[in-house]
């Protein structure tokens, strides 16, 4: 079954806080092997304008993957995940993460088409500093490869 | 604190320095514990080669990760970049020996745009094969 394409622009609850600690980002920045001291020595953060330590670009990836399970599984929704490679990935950001940010996510189906027998469903993930402030928008895109004949 | 790059003095076609990542499957189950993905494609052999895939393969976040730092080395202030997208065309596979897999990632100022922005388009490859297709960042710069 194909996805209902009426549930584009469905919006979920905005996430619990994910509170963003120094140590963490230090983890991401060390696992990606990724030198740079904004990412681990405030002093070089501020040296830079930043008021502490940021996270490498691709860290926010961490929070909306993990919100965006209550769109991938939405009943409603139906999609077989076991079918599913990530296609793309895109961030727009207003500001790095940094330590100390208390981030929500908000999670908003932006699309869903069907190419070539293939389900490709867009996810939006919307990330806020709990004071309300934009961080960063990602966008998801997931293809779900279509059911073979006989399955 | 580091010179930052200025516009006036990048073009298209300016080239940003090119670097080689390797991974191993050390790498993989560091950055499946740091990101918290542990599909098993990306560390157990058996279940990837029973999914059709050639070997283990790397995250492709880990790769979108490794390919950014070519800007963000150039930029020394990683907040420059403004956006990042990236396609996932093929994936990098890693044999389970020392040397693993490496990822080749060449960057070019594509286009100046306006508000001091460029945008910069990269270029990722592992064993001859493309693994990021339309992989760009919008950078801010001095």
């Amino acid at each position: 079954m194909p996805l209902d394409p009426s549930l584009i622009g469905r919006t979920y609850p905005p996430t619990a806080p994910y509170e963003v600690g120094r140590e963490k980002i230090r983890e991401f920045a060390e696992a990606v092997r990724d030198a740079n001291p904004a990412y681990t020595d405030p002093d070089a953060a501020k040296a830079l304008g930043h008021p502490d330590v940021i996270a490498p670009p691709t860290f926010p990836f961490l929070i909306t993957y993990r919100a965006a399970a209550q769109v991938v599984q939405d009943p409603e929704l139906g999609l077989d995940f076991s079918r599913v490679v990530h296609g793309d990935q895109k961030f727009v950001y207003s500001r790095p993460v940094r330590a100390g940010d208390r981030l929500r996510v908000t999670c908003v189906i932006e699309s869903i088409k069907s190419l070539a027998g293939n389900d490709v469903l867009t996810v939006r993930g919307e990330v806020h500093e709990e004071s309300g402030e934009h961080v960063v928008t990602a966008l998801m895109m997931l293809v779900a490869r279509a059911a073979e004949a006989g399955e | 604190m580091t010179a930052i790059i200025n516009y006036d003095d990048v073009e298209a076609g300016t080239e940003l320095p090119a670097q080689t990542f390797p991974v191993t499957r050390a790498t993989l189950v560091q950055y499946a514990g740091a990101s918290g993905d542990f599909n098993p494609i990306h560390w157990n052999e058996a279940f990837a080669k029973g999914v059709g895939l050639p070997d283990v393969i790397a995250h492709g976040m880990f790769t979108m990760a490794e390919a950014v730092r070519v800007v963000t080395d150039w930029t020394v202030d990683p907040a420059a970049v403004v956006e990042y997208s990236v396609r996932f065309t093929k994936p990098v596979v890693v044999p389970n020996d020392e040397t693993g897999a490496t990822i080749e990632v060449s960057a070019k100022v594509a286009a100046k745009l306006d508000e001091r922005r460029v945008r910069v388009d990269l270029t990722a490859t592992s064993a001859g094969q493309k693994v990021l297709g339309m992989a760009r960042a919008v950078v801010q710069l001095g």
